[in-house]
C-alpha cells in the first residue's frame, strides 16, 4: 500500500478515587454547579494541595495493567497557562518523571496480535468546565476542578481506525477490569485525542502531524481518522501538505474543522510544585497493587479457551466486561455445560442487555436463575423456543423460570401416548397435506409441526414429534 | 501602670490574677492605634467591634471559671497575607482590595483557639515581595523608632505595631528575611522557624519552599509563646513537621556555659554600618562573658546564595502569581473584549511595578530551555549551601550575625548600594533563625541574628534568652 497511516492517542481518563486528588471534596460526575468545591480545588489565595495517596494507587494500578515501569521516585510539577477554568493559573501535573513510564497495549490486529506501545502515564488534575449560554455568556462551574486524571500517550504506533478502535476498546475494558474509572465517553470520564499523519511510501514524504479533538465515542474516532486519512491523502496526491494543526470532529456535518493552528510548541514553564513533597513509591507497594489486581482481560481470555473449551470468538466477548465473565462463570458453576451457557449468555442475554443499552448488573434475575433455565431446556423439560419465551419473561419479571414454568403449565409434552393422539387427531383435519407429502412436497411437514405446536401450545417435545410424523405419514 | 508597656506574657498574667480585664487590655491599645495609627500606618484593616467582643468573651470565660488558651486576652496583629475569614485579605495590593476569604488560615484558627484577640491586618510590601514595606498598595509604614526611617519588610507592619505599642504580638512571614529585618530595624524580637515548624495552609504564597510563617514579640518570651501557639503538624500542609515541639521556656533559662556558636567569616567580610560593626563587636563579647565559645567558621557558598535564592523566588512567584487573574475574585477591569484582555488589563492595572517585575523575570526564567538552565542550577547551589551548614551544624550549636548590614535608610529613599545580607540563605537551607536587638537603648537598632539548625528552635531560643538576660 502507498499511503501509510500513523497514529498516536492521548487518552484522558478520570479516576473513580472517592475524593478529588488534592482535597476531600466529593468525586463524581454531576451535582448541582460549584457545589463539590472548597478552597483548595477553587485554588484559593493560602490554599494548598494535599496528594491524593488512592490517586497514585489507582494510577499505579493502570500503569500496572498495561506493563509499565513504575517511578520509585517522582514528582508533581505545574503546567503554566491561562483560561478561566484552570483556577490557579497552572494545572498540577508531571513533566520529566511521570508515574508510569514506557508499557504497551496488545491488540488483536488483521495482521494478528500487535503491541502498541505507550510513552507514559501521568497524573494530573482536570479542569473546571465551561458552560455557554444562549446569551453569549460564560459560566463556570468548579465541580470538576481537581479530579484526578491519568494521562495515557501512546505511541504513534497505530496504522488504521480500526487499530486505533481496537486499542481504545481494550483500554477501556482493562480500566474498566481494574475498577479505576468507569470510562463514559459521553461523561468524559474518557476523552481521547488523536494524533495522525500519512506517509508515501513511494516518495517518502510526509504529511503534518494534525491533532483532533473533541470526540465523544470511538465510533467518532473511527470517523474523524477516515475522514482525515483521506484528507491527508488528497493533499498529498496534490503535492500538498497538511498544516500543524488541531482540528475538531464535528460530529453534524462529518468532517474535521480546524480550531487553532500549532505554532511553536507551547511553552507551559514547568516547574516543580513547592507544596508537594517529593514522591516515594516502595517496591512493598508495587507488589502490594499487583497483587491486589484482578484478573486482567488477556489472562482472563485465554483461560477461558483453555478452561471452557470456548472458541476464541466467545471467549473474547465474554471477557470483554468483568461483569460479563463473572455472570458466565457463576453461571457454569451451576451447570456444567460451558458451551450451551457461552450460547446463551452470547445470544440471548447479551443481545438483550446490548438493545436496551444496559448493564449486567441491571438484570433482574442471577446466575443460578439462568443455569435453571438452561437445565430445562437441556434436560428437554421445556424446548428451546418456549426456553427464549421464559427468559423473556425473567428479564421483565425477574421471576424463577420453574415457576414460571408451573404457572404457564410449560413443561414439554413428551408423553409417547399423549403426543401419537395429538398427532392423529392434526393429520385426520389435515388431509391435504398428507396428500402434499405424499407428493414430495416437504414444507407439509413444517405445516403439521406448526400445527402440532399449536395444537400443544408450544410445549410438544419437537424433536419426538418430528420423527412420530414422518413415521405417521409414511405408513397413511 | 500603662498596659500598653506590658509585654504579652505580662498581660496574660494579669489578666489571669484578675488585676485587668481583657476588654482593659483591648481598649488600651485601640485608644494607643487612635493615637499613631493614622502617623505609623502599620495596619491596612482593622475592626475595633470585634476586638472588643471578642475581648469580651474572654472576660466571660474566666468569669466562669473555664480554661482559656495561652493568648488570652492579648491584642494581636496578623500580616495581611494570612488568610483571615470573613475579615479582609489584602496582601497589600490593589488586587485584593475587596478580597473577603470564606476560610481561616491554620495559625489564625489556632490564634483564635488560644484566645488571642485579633485586632487587625498589619501592612506589608505587595503580596510580601520586598523589604522595605514601602510597595503597599495602602501606603508605607513608618518605622516607629524613628519616623523618617523605614521599618523593614516585607512585614514591616507586623514589626511597626509591636514597636508602636499598638499589639503586643504579632504573625509575619519571612521568605528571605521578611521578618528578621523588620524586627532588627524596628528593635523588637522576631522569629522566622524551621521551614516545616509551623503551617503555610493560609498564607498567601511567594516561594513555597523558602515561605515560613513567624512571629514578633516584644522580648523573647513573648515571641516564644506566640511561636508555641501557631506551631504544629497540620493536615492541611503536608510540608508542616509531623509532631508538636513545643518549647518549656523555663527549661532554656540557661547559662551559655559550653554552648558552641560560629561566626561566619562570610558574614564579617561583608561592608557593614559602623553602627552594626561596633554593636556586633560588643554582642560577641557579651557572648564570650556569658561562657559562649565562638569560632569562625566558614560557608564557602553562601556568596551565591542571592542570586539562588532569586532566581527560586521570581520563577516560584510568576507561577503563584497567576491565580490572580480578575475572574474569579478580586480586582477586574472595567472595560474588555476579550478573555485575554480582561487578564491582561486586570493584572495591568492591580499590581504593582515590584509584582511585575518577579513576575516578568520569573516568567523569563522558566521558559523554554531556561528552566534547566536557571532554575534547576539555582536548586543545586542550594543543594551546596545545605551541605555547608549541616557542615556547621555537626560541630556547632548556633551561628551569629549581624541581621542587617545597615540602619534602615530614609522613607522614599533608595536602597543603599552596600546593602547586602545573607538571610535568603537561611530560607533556602529551611533553618531557624532569631533577630534580637543587641542592646535596650534609644534610637535605632542593631539586631543580632542567632540561626539553628532545622527544628533546633530550643538553641537559639536558650541563647537568646541568655543574651537578652545580660544585654543592658
Amino acid at each position: 500500500m502507498r499511503y501509510k497511516t500513523i497514529i498516536g492517542l492521548e487518552i484522558h481518563v478520570e479516576l473513580m478515587t472517592k475524593t478529588k486528588i488534592f482535597c476531600s471534596c466529593t468525586n463524581e460526575f454531576g451535582g448541582e454547579v460549584n457545589t463539590h468545591c472548597c478552597p483548595v480545588c477553587l485554588g484559593l489565595p493560602g490554599a494548598m494541595p494535599i496528594l491524593n495517596k488512592a490517586v497514585l494507587e489507582y494510577a499505579m494500578k493502570a500503569g500496572i495493567a498495561f506493563n509499565c515501569n513504575i517511578a520509585r521516585n517522582t514528582k508533581m510539577d505545574r503546567k503554566n497557562y491561562f483560561y478561566s477554568d484552570l483556577v490557579k493559573g497552572y494545572q498540577i501535573s508531571q513533566d520529566d518523571i511521570p508515574l508510569c513510564e514506557g508499557g504497551y497495549i496488545e491488540i488483536e490486529s488483521k495482521e494478528g496480535p500487535k503491541k502498541v506501545h505507550l510513552n507514559r502515564i501521568h497524573i494530573e488534575e482536570d479542569t473546571g468546565k465551561s458552560v455557554h449560554t444562549e446569551d453569549g455568556d460564560t459560566l463556570l462551574d468548579y465541580n470538576r476542578a481537581g479530579v484526578p486524571l491519568i494521562e495515557i500517550v501512546s505511541k504513534p504506533e497505530m496504522n488504521s481506525a480500526e487499530e486505533a478502535r481496537l486499542f481504545l476498546e481494550k483500554l477501556r475494558a482493562t480500566l474498566k477490569y481494574i475498577e479505576v474509572s468507569d470510562c463514559k465517553m459521553e461523561e468524559g470520564s474518557l476523552r481521547c485525542d488523536i494524533n495522525i499523519n500519512i506517509v508515501d511510501m513511494e516518495t517518502g514524504n510526509k504529511t503534518n502531524i494534525t491533532e483532533i479533538k473533541n470526540l465523544n465515542s470511538f465510533r467518532a474516532a473511527v470517523k474523524a481518522i477516515e475522514h482525515e486519512e483521506k484528507r491527508h491523502i488528497d493533499l498529498l496526491k496534490e503535492g500538498k501538505n497538511s498544516e500543524k494543526e488541531t482540528r475538531r470532529w464535528d460530529e453534524v456535518q462529518g468532517e474535521t474543522i480546524i480550531m487553532r493552528q500549532k505554532g511553536g510548541a507551547a511553552d507551559y514553564r514547568f516547574a516543580v510544585d513547592g507544596d508537594i513533597l517529593p514522591i516515594e513509591i516502595s517496591e512493598e507497594w508495587i507488589e502490594e497493587i499487583k497483587n491486589s489486581l484482578p484478573e486482567l482481560p488477556h489472562d482472563k481470555k485465554q483461560r477461558f479457551i483453555r478452561e471452557y473449551g470456548l472458541t476464541e470468538y466467545d471467549a473474547e466477548v465474554l471477557t470483554q466486561s468483568r461483569d460479563i465473565a463473572l455472570f458466565y462463570e457463576d453461571t457454569v458453576k451451576h451447570i456444567d455445560d460451558p458451551k450451551l451457557v457461552s450460547n446463551w449468555i452470547m445470544g440471548d442475554v447479551l443481545r438483550r442487555l446490548n438493545d436496551e443499552d444496559l448493564e449486567v448488573d441491571s438484570l433482574k434475575f442471577d446466575s443460578k436463575a439462568l443455569a435453571d433455565l438452561i437445565k430445562l431446556v437441556k434436560d428437554e423439560k421445556i424446548n428451546n423456543n418456549t426456553g427464549k419465551k421464559v427468559l423473556r419473561d425473567m428479564f421483565e419479571t425477574g421471576k424463577d423460570p420453574n415457576s414460571i414454568v408451573k404457572e404457564k403449565g410449560l413443561i414439554q409434552i413428551s408423553d409417547q401416548g399423549e403426543l401419537s393422539s395429538i398427532v392423529d387427531k392434526v393429520l385426520d383435519d389435515n388431509q391435504q397435506s398428507i396428500e402434499d407429502y405424499k407428493n414430495g412436497k416437504d414444507r407439509a411437514v413444517g405445516y403439521l409441526m406448526g400445527q402440532i405446536m399449536k395444537a400443544t401450545r408450544g410445549k410438544a417435545n419437537p424433536q419426538l414429534v418430528n420423527k412420530m410424523l414422518v413415521e405417521k405419514l409414511e405408513s397413511r | 501602670m500603662d498596659i500598653i508597656n506590658l509585654s504579652g506574657w505580662e498581660m496574660r498574667e494579669k489578666l489571669l490574677n484578675k488585676e485587668i480585664s481583657s476588654r482593659e487590655i483591648v481598649k488600651s491599645h485601640l485608644d494607643r492605634i487612635d493615637k499613631v495609627e493614622e502617623n505609623i500606618n502599620a495596619f491596612i484593616t482593622i475592626d475595633k467591634e470585634k476586638a472588643l467582643k471578642d475581648a469580651d468573651m474572654v472576660d466571660e470565660k474566666i468569669k466562669n471559671g473555664e480554661n482559656v488558651g495561652i493568648l488570652a486576652g492579648i491584642p494581636i496583629g496578623i500580616k495581611d497575607n494570612i488568610i483571615t475569614k470573613d475579615f479582609r485579605t489584602t496582601a497589600g495590593s490593589k488586587m485584593l482590595e475587596n478580597f473577603t476569604p470564606i476560610y481561616d488560615a491554620t495559625v489564625v484558627k489556632k490564634v483564635k483557639e488560644n484566645d488571642g484577640i485579633i485586632l487587625g491586618k498589619t501592612n506589608l510590601d505587595e503580596f510580601a515581595m520586598g523589604g522595605t514595606t514601602q510597595s503597599s498598595y495602602f501606603g508605607p509604614t513608618k518605622n516607629p523608632l524613628d519616623e523618617t526611617k523605614i521599618p523593614g519588610g516585607s512585614s514591616g507592619g507586623s514589626a511597626a505595631a509591636i514597636a508602636a505599642k499598638e499589639v503586643a504580638l504579632s504573625l509575619g512571614s519571612d521568605t528571605g528575611g521578611s521578618i528578621r529585618i523588620p524586627a532588627s530595624y524596628c528593635g523588637i524580637v522576631g522569629i522566622k522557624p524551621t521551614y516545616g515548624l509551623v503551617s503555610r495552609y493560609g498564607l498567601i504564597s511567594l516561594s513555597n519552599s523558602l515561605d515560613q510563617i513567624g512571629v514578633f514579640g516584644k522580648d523573647v518570651r513573648d515571641a516564644v509563646l506566640m511561636l508555641n501557639a501557631v506551631s504544629g503538624h497540620d493536615s492541611m500542609d503536608t510540608t508542616s513537621i509531623n509532631n508538636d515541639i513545643k518549647l518549656d521556656i523555663e527549661s532554656l533559662v540557661d547559662s551559655l556555659k559550653g554552648m558552641k556558636i560560629g561566626l561566619p567569616k562570610e558574614y564579617l567580610d561583608l561592608e557593614m554600618d559602623p553602627k552594626v560593626k561596633e554593636e556586633m563587636d560588643k554582642a560577641i563579647n557579651i557572648l564570650k562573658d556569658g561562657g559562649a565559645i565562638i569560632e569562625e567558621v566558614s560557608l564557602p557558598n553562601i556568596k551565591y546564595a542571592n542570586e539562588a535564592y532569586n532566581i527560586i523566588v521570581c520563577g516560584d512567584a510568576s507561577s503563584n502569581m497567576a491565580r490572580f487573574d480578575g475572574i474569579r475574585y478580586g480586582y477586574r477591569a472595567a472595560d474588555y473584549e476579550t478573555l485575554d484582555e480582561l487578564y491582561i488589563k486586570s493584572r495591568t492595572e492591580a499590581f504593582g511595578d515590584e509584582v511585575k517585575k518577579r513576575i516578568l523575570l520569573g516568567t523569563y526564567l522558566l521558559s523554554g530551555q531556561r528552566g534547566d538552565e536557571y532554575y534547576k542550577k539555582a536548586q543545586k547551589v542550594r543543594t551546596l549551601i545545605i551541605n555547608d551548614f549541616n557542615d556547621i551544624f555537626s560541630k556547632y550549636d548556633t551561628i551569629i550575625c549581624p541581621t542587617a548590614t545597615n540602619l534602615p535608610f530614609n522613607l522614599g529613599g533608595s536602597r543603599p548600594s552596600k546593602y547586602y545580607n545573607y538571610n535568603e540563605a537561611i530560607n533556602l537551607a529551611g533553618l531557624c533563625s532569631i533577630s534580637i536587638p543587641t542592646s535596650k537603648g534609644d534610637g535605632l537598632s542593631v539586631g543580632l541574628q542567632i540561626i539553628g539548625d532545622r527544628f533546633k528552635e530550643s538553641n537559639i531560643i536558650k541563647a537568646a534568652l541568655a543574651y537578652e538576660g545580660m544585654v543592658k
